[in-house]
């Protein structure tokens, strides 16, 4: 029974694209670590500023560990990480797992939050664009969607705050959160970043569903349902959808994955305390380890939405799921 | 014709067209069909022949009124059961489709869903109708069991990529008559299969037919297997009607040159030539499979040709002939046995062999629409082997293809076009140009004829043995189809999961006694006279129960 389930191909291919996402993942880190490696700038300068002596500097660097060659300062690093230990920040020793465990809940909550209205949303819009293909539901999706991904988010930012906070003053236009308020007051908080964030990944993943939805409609078994006389409706969502899974799921999790890696512009915007605006604050001020966490978590999670992208079009595959 | 009470399709001066839109200029109306006709009664089966073009398909969905890729009915009237089913709308036309009038298309692998289970398909339109799930199911079943599918009750919950080709075709039937029809288009559905699943079909199709009581149009280009199911044949040609008849008529006392044309087709044929020349070809104990699979899928082939012969290799698909030509010409390297080509010992793979080897050894394809690029023109595709073996250029070049153009019966103007201007069998002639261009001493004619309509593909065969003739080509000639084979060897080879299970001389061969795999082969080619489909099938019932 277990050397059969082992056998199958979808759980040999599930445990391949597993090890290569970690694989990745490692490979990742690598890059991160050399990266911030090559990075201008000395950490021990900053923190002293400029008035330094060259005494205090090197005493210093040798307290944060600077002076140890590259390789163990690597290795010590990745198993720090692999056991949830991932240092204490240069300017402020404050432990990296703690504060940004807060960021990266806020980030994730602003993402789910965008994620459940825009994947909907977009499937929807989608199945209803190849619904009308060429009339004006599908004309007016388009250029809606079209015209919303195009504008920078920051001005998206602005346009939104301006007609929803100012105008109508129906949400408020800074979007901090705290740790005392209930769910409905931060969901009022983060409306507009939502908004934005919703509008922006909208398009993208809509005009994908469209055209993988469109490329089946002309198999021969759409043919075969049309002349069943099935609905439209139902011959998109019962046959063509189901064939269109793997590329739209692809989509979708590129597009999660901006959410959460690429909100800095938005959450910068509207003064939400996320992830993004703690990596560019440490940016700022030189502070490697933090850099390195922030770029690790957001590599985890990146790579992590493309494996599980891979493994729903692995097991979408009817060919894999049940062989012959 | 007398007139027929009731009839459940009447189309009166059918009109068909569809746009056009050749490069370059305005978009243009075509007339598809016109001025066809027809009277199905309750429980006939009507039989629509005629070669590709000929508007057969067209015919058979109009009367569901569906227009593939734009086209449209522009005149006359679609009547099923006494109402014009052009003039209802949308509703009306979903209520018929699936449910009054049903399907059954050539290609089942492509007309079932891949991401749904058989059973959910088959019994959609029944669901649709407001039939309880149970009930559907048991009538599935029991349409399942009546057309012979392994296991009725359990196959339901497979997916369409886990049953074959011929299981499918017949689960597509089961489909069509699921919703309980009155009228079933049966658009070339055993066209796709292999001859002795296609008797099977055919069979299972019929008796569903005669026990169910429904009507059918049965669409299909061959005369033989049309002549075993259908009541009343008509003959179409270019959208129009050419004859229409029973089909003892039709058979036995053609009216019209057209139709006794398609009666006798198959004609070509030609003395077995004895073995005189060298051996071209050598193939000694070759087994081959690839990469990933556990079996070998060809198994201790050895096969010889001699010059200026032929060698049909004849096989069910599946059954490693093409397999063969790859190994032959070095894209799939045997894992044991030698391949010896004009004395010399081949080298298994590609990369070792000479320019010399690669000009000797040609070949040409089934589909000779994806065999040439597209956006060149005939000279430059039958140009580029002249350049690349025998370095012509200029006007020498030109010169050489206008003879290649002659010997295969294309005119002067070809030359300039592109592949797109040109019918099927053009563009075969151009293929077989393109492989004679290089002077081989073989060429491996991978089923050449199988795309083709049967007067085309007589023209190829005809081309190809004046060829050999005059040039003293040596032909290895893959088909799945015994009238070419009949047509054109000199020497046959039976090819049965892997392995050559008969070879010798064609008349050897073909003749008495069989082996049952040869025996089984030749006996389910459809032959062009009424009831030879229930000799066979009572034959085999008999020899099985015999046993």
């Amino acid at each position: 029974m277990i050397t059969s389930i082992i056998g199958h191909p979808v759980v040999r291919l599930v445990a391949h694209r597993i090890a290569m996402g970690l694989l990745l993942l490692f490979a990742a880190s690598l890059l991160i670590f050399v990266g911030t490696q090559i990075l201008p700038g000395d950490v021990a300068q900053s923190i002293l500023g400029q008035s330094a002596t060259p005494q205090a500097l090197a005493n210093l660097r040798a307290e944060l560990g600077l002076n140890e060659p590259a390789v163990s300062r690597y290795l010590s690093w990745l198993l720090g990480a692999l056991h949830g230990d991932l240092g204490t920040a240069l300017t402020n020793g404050q432990d990296i797992a703690d504060a940004m465990g807060r960021r990266l809940g806020n980030t994730l909550f602003l993402a789910g939050c965008a994620a459940i209205i825009a994947v909907p949303l977009a499937l929807t819009l989608g199945l209803v664009s190849v619904r009308y293909q060429g009339r004006w539901p599908d004309k007016l999706i388009s250029a809606v969607t079209l015209a919303s991904v195009s504008v920078p988010e920051f001005l998206l930012g602005y346009i939104v705050m301006f007609i929803m906070a100012v105008r109508l003053r129906a949400f408020p236009s800074v979007s901090t959160v705290y740790d005392s308020m209930s769910l409905l007051e931060r969901l009022n908080a983060i409306a507009l970043p939502v908004t934005v964030l919703v509008l922006v990944v909208l398009g993208h993943m809509m005009r994908m569903t469209r055209a993988a939805i469109l490329n089946v409609m002309q198999s021969a078994y759409i043919e075969t349902a049309e002349l069943k006389g099935m609905r439209p409706f139902r011959i998109i969502w019962r046959h063509a959808l189901p064939n269109a899974i793997a590329p739209v799921v692809n989509v979708v999790m590129l597009n999660l994955a901006y959410l959460v890696v690429g909100v800095v512009v938005v959450e910068v915007v509207f003064v939400y305390p996320g992830m993004g605006q703690y990596l560019v604050d440490h940016v700022a001020k030189r502070d490697v380890p933090v850099v390195q966490a922030c770029g690790l978590v957001f590599a985890a999670v990146y790579i992590g939405l493309n494996m599980i992208a891979d493994l729903v079009s692995i097991l979408a595959n009817p060919r894999l799921r049940h062989p012959k | 014709m007398s007139e027929i009470e009731n009839p459940v399709l009447e189309i009166r001066d059918l009109k068909i067209e569809a746009t056009s839109y050749p490069p370059g200029e305005k978009p243009v109306d075509v007339t598809i069909v016109e001025g066809v006709s027809l009277t199905l009664a309750k429980g006939k089966v009507m039989g629509l022949i005629g070669e590709s073009g000929a508007g057969k398909s067209t015919i058979g969905l109009s009367s569901m009124a569906y227009g593939r890729g734009g086209v449209r009915i522009t005149a006359g009237e679609v009547l099923v059961n006494g109402t014009d089913i052009l003039k209802g709308g949308a509703g009306a036309l979903r209520r018929l489709r699936g449910k009054t009038v049903t399907y059954v298309s050539q290609s089942a692998a492509a007309s079932f869903n891949p991401a749904r289970k058989l059973m959910d398909q088959v019994i959609e339109t029944s669901l649709a109708m407001g039939v309880a799930r149970a009930e559907a199911e048991a009538r599935a079943v029991a349409l399942f069991e009546k057309l012979g599918l392994p296991s009725p009750k359990t196959i339901g919950n497979r997916y369409p990529h886990q049953v074959s080709g011929g299981q499918l075709q017949r689960v597509m039937t089961a489909m069509a008559l699921c919703p309980q029809p009155e009228l079933v288009v049966f658009d070339e559905p055993t066209t796709a299969l292999d001859v002795t699943t296609q008797i099977d079909v055919l069979a299972a199709i019929k008796e569903a037919i005669r026990d169910t009581g429904v009507a059918a149009l049965y669409i299909t280009h061959d005369l033989a297997v049309v002549a075993q199911v259908s009541d009343e044949i008509m003959v179409l040609r270019h959208g129009n009607m050419v004859e229409l008849g029973t089909a003892e008529q039709i058979i036995h006392d053609p009216r019209e040159e057209y139709t006794r044309d398609l009666v006798s087709v198959r004609q070509v044929n030609h003395a077995e030539k004895p073995a005189v020349g060298e051996a071209v070809l050598k193939i000694n104990d070759i087994s081959a499979r690839y990469s990933g699979l556990k079996f070998d899928v060809l198994k201790h082939v050895t096969l010889e040709l001699a010059a200026g012969q032929t060698l049909a290799v004849v096989g069910e698909s599946g059954s490693g002939k093409s397999t063969l030509a790859r190994v032959i010409t070095g894209l799939l390297p045997p894992n044991a046995g030698s391949i010896e080509f004009c004395g010399r010992t081949l080298s298994p793979a590609l990369k070792g062999r000479s320019k010399e080897d690669l000009r000797e050894l040609q070949m040409i394809y089934q589909m000779a629409d994806t065999a040439m690029n597209p956006r060149q023109t005939v000279a430059a595709i039958i140009g580029r082997p002249l350049e690349f073996y025998f370095g012509l250029k200029g006007a020498e070049k030109r010169k050489r293809v206008q003879e290649l153009l002659d010997e295969i019966e294309l005119g002067t103007g070809f030359a300039d076009r592109y592949p797109a201007e040109l019918s099927g069998g053009q563009k075969q002639r151009v293929c077989i140009a393109r492989a004679l261009a290089a002077k081989p001493k073989l060429i491996i004619c991978d089923e050449v004829t199988s795309a083709l309509d049967p007067l085309v593909a007589d023209g190829i065969l005809k081309l190809l043995l004046n060829l050999q003739k005059e040039e003293g080509v040596a032909y290895l000639f893959i088909t799945h189809d015994l009238a070419t084979v009949k047509a054109i060897a000199d020497k046959i080879a039976v090819m049965y999961r892997g392995a050559v299970v008969r070879d010798g001389n064609r008349d050897e061969v073909l003749s008495p006694p069989f082996d049952d795999y040869t025996d089984l082969l030749l006996s389910s080619v459809p032959e062009m006279r009424l009831g030879w489909l229930e000799e066979v099938i009572a034959h085999r019932k008999m020899e099985a129960g015999g046993e």
